[in-house]
């Protein structure tokens, strides 16, 4: 992995935590993750629902917070700056300058009833300091650079008037207006029909490599993350499991979980009715969590000491796995 | 192998006021044969739920024909329809949704029984349990207990068992496994190929998942804003694409292996027209590549370009 300028990763994440109280008790939604990320270099993030993706992102820039009734514990830095540390205000001011993001419903992000070319506008003229004039004309120019067809026009609409395709066009045109050096894309095509979605992956990536930014990319599709990520980060029950280049991920998993993931896709180069390696049972309840391994009870490599002790993420030079019976280096999933 | 199910230039319209309609179904001509999967894909909008819906006469659709196991559904109604439904029956996209709530889940699978008039309780008892057990549910654990206890995988299978218990001879599947989890989909699929298998159900089987259909499927139908592209073998389709249509949505799957390059899926930039107002002459002109003035002014007619491969397009790519 190639090194920041000063040779620090532009993220750090170390021991991320959320719970959340429920009436069944404490649910870790994110149980003590920790990774870094190089700038310039896409992660995806991949894992079911449930897995703990969106809350582990979300609490990384403040989203959940103490108002929802939830403890978040560890340490994120920034270049080298403690967000957890910072002031509403502090906080703010590093998400409008320095981090984007692009949800998977992009009404999440965009405001119905201001025009687009405003909202385009309104992170440039508070956080670069343009004017309302210059604002306005940058927000016509980043329309076009998304690939909005006559953006004169569209910049004077409003959100319902633009189709869902559209719509998430603009909500990346206002993540990247202030030139961040994060993206976070919290499954930013799921709701996309396929041909679309393969447009909107390609304006994502070629705006993060145009502009050098490092991108977070969380998707349940292991097809997205295999066409897309640098590095992937595999999680299941609020935890990574594995954490390795895309390649080594698809080509040698170490991590059960994640190899059985792998073998249960429905592959294109297999002849109709082939069958398909499902995996048993489903994942745990977060708030019944047991002792030992979240995977033990689906998982065909399982041992005693998997029922009764949870396996840390071991690292293998640039890997990490968590597990006590990892598959051999070099292993292959046929695909 | 003869047809269990045939439509006939079936049109589906939804007025959305100002005297405007959307062309949901448009013209479509379709078999589904005794004993196979036919796989029906396409992009959200393209009609693919309206086609099933309308299989169903719920509603019935405006104009067309559908004749199921030698019925005319489009002629039916009330009583007569009843009478034919247990041969027909459908799971939903959403499994928790397609289930009553209020429901326990021994009453979600028997209702279609009651429905269908048996009368017998220890009849319906007995078949409850023995199909449950066939979609790998425990009858002792599941009995008593309702939807929201269940995760979506297994609402799936209830709704599975449901749509199993009257023995019917078509299911049609919208969208089974779209909702449900990485991890629990090859369940879902597993179990319904077995099921097939084991009652000889034939299935439609709608998915805009291309991996998925591909691997179900006996044959496949692809949709685009209303219409039929393109209908042929699993295998030819997939191998020689001959609608530019269905090249470009293969192009676009995005493939789970890094060494797989992503696709040119060669379409012209811009995003799917409405169905309230679709394109003159081929309905998807406006992102083919090959589009010349002839596209515009001439609907192409769904047509046989080889044996079992029909194509909805003046230029094909083979043939
Ligand atoms: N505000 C909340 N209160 C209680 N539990 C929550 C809250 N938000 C999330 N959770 C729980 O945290 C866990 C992780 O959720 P999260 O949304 O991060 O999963 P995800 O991996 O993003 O899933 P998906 O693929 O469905 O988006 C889940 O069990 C979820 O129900
Ligand atoms: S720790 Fe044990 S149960 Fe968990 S994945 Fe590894 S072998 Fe399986
Ligand atoms: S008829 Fe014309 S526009 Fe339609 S798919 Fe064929 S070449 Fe393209
Ligand atoms: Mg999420």
């Amino acid at each position: 992995m190639s090194g920041a300028v000063s040779g620090g990763p532009l993220l750090s994440v170390r021991d991320a935590r959320v719970g959340f109280g429920t009436v069944r008790g404490l649910l870790r939604a994110v149980d003590g993750v920790s990774f870094d990320l190089q700038a310039g270099r896409t992660l995806g993030v991949v894992g079911e629902s449930g897995s703990g993706k969106s809350v582990l992102v979300r609490s990384l820039i403040g989203l959940v917070g103490g108002g929802s009734g939830a403890v978040v514990g560890g340490q994120v830095l920034l270049e080298g700056q403690d967000l957890r540390g910072l002031s509403a205000a502090g906080l703010r001011e590093v998400l409008g300058r320095d981090i984007g993001i692009v949800f998977q419903d992009p009404m999440t992000s965009l405001n119905p009833v201001m025009k687009i070319g405003r909202q385009i506008g309104e992170g440039l003229q508070l956080n670069r300091g343009l004017d309302g004039a210059a604002a306005a004309r940058r927000a016509v120019e980043l329309l076009a650079e998304v690939g909005i067809p006559e953006p004169e026009r569209r910049a004077v609409q409003y959100p319902h008037e633009l189709s869902g395709g559209m719509r998430q066009r603009v909500a990346i045109a206002i993540a990247i207006a202030c030139e961040p050096k994060l993206l976070i894309a919290d499954e930013p095509t799921t709701a996309l029909d396929v041909t679309v979605q393969r447009q909107i992956l390609d304006l994502l990536q070629r705006e993060q490599r145009q502009r050098g930014m490092a991108m977070i990319l969380i998707t349940h599709d292991l097809g997205v993350a295999a066409g897309r990520a640098d590095d992937i980060m595999v999680m299941y029950a609020g935890r990574a499991v594995e954490m390795a280049t895309t390649r080594e991920i698809f080509r040698g998993p170490r991590m059960p979980y994640t190899e059985a993931l792998l073998r249960s896709l429905p592959r294109l180069s297999d002849v109709a009715h082939t069958r398909l390696s499902a995996i048993p049972g489903r994942p745990p309840d977060l708030a019944r969590r047991g002792m030992g391994c979240a995977f033990a009870p689906r998982c065909t490599y399982r041992s005693d000491r998997c029922e009764t002790e949870e396996p840390a993420l071991t690292r293998d030079g640039a890997r990490g796995f968590a597990c006590f019976n990892p598959l051999a280096a070099g292993s292959r999933v046929v695909a | 192998m003869t047809d269990l199910l045939r439509i006939t230039d079936l049109n589906v319209e939804y007025p959305v006021g100002g005297g405007r309609h959307v062309h949901a179904v448009s013209d479509v001509t379709l078999a589904v044969r005794h004993g196979e999967t036919l796989g029906l894909v396409g992009e959200s909008g393209s009609g693919k739920s309206s086609l099933a819906r309308a299989l169903l006469q719920l509603p019935p659709p405006q104009r067309g024909s559908v004749l199921f196991d030698g019925n005319e559904l489009t002629q039916m109604r009330g009583e007569a329809l009843r009478a034919v439904r247990p041969r027909l029956q459908m799971i939903f996209q959403d499994p928790i949704a397609s289930l009553n709530p209020r429901r326990r889940v021994a009453e979600i699978v028997a209702e279609p029984l009651i429905v269908s008039g048996v009368r017998d309780p220890a009849e319906r008892t007995r078949r409850v349990r023995a199909v449950m057990e066939a979609v790998g549910l425990d009858p002792d654990v599941v009995w008593a207990r309702r939807p929201h206890e269940f995760s979506g995988g297994q609402c799936q299978r209830i709704a599975i068992a449901r749509a199993l218990v009257l023995e019917p001879k078509l299911i049609v599947c919208d969208e089974p496994v779209s909702a449900l989890d990485v991890s629990i989909r090859a369940q879902i699929l597993n179990l319904l190929e077995d099921m097939k298998a084991r009652f000889g159900l034939t299935l439609l089987f709608i998915a805009h998942d291309l991996a998925v259909v591909k691997s179900v499927s006996d044959r496949v139908a692809v949709m685009y804003l209303g219409k039929l592209c393109e209908v042929a073998d699993s295998a030819s389709l997939f191998a020689t694409p001959a609608h530019p249509y269905t090249a470009a949505l293969m192009a676009a799957i995005p493939e789970p292996d890094p060494d797989v390059p992503l696709g040119d899926t060669k379409l012209k930039p811009g995003d799917p027209p409405s169905p309230l107002d679709p394109p003159s002459g081929c309905r998807f002109r406006t992102r083919c590549p090959h589009a010349v003035d002839r596209c515009a002014a001439e609907v192409p007619p769904l047509r046989e370009i080889a044996a079992g491969r029909e194509v909805a397009c003046h230029f094909p790519l083979i043939g």
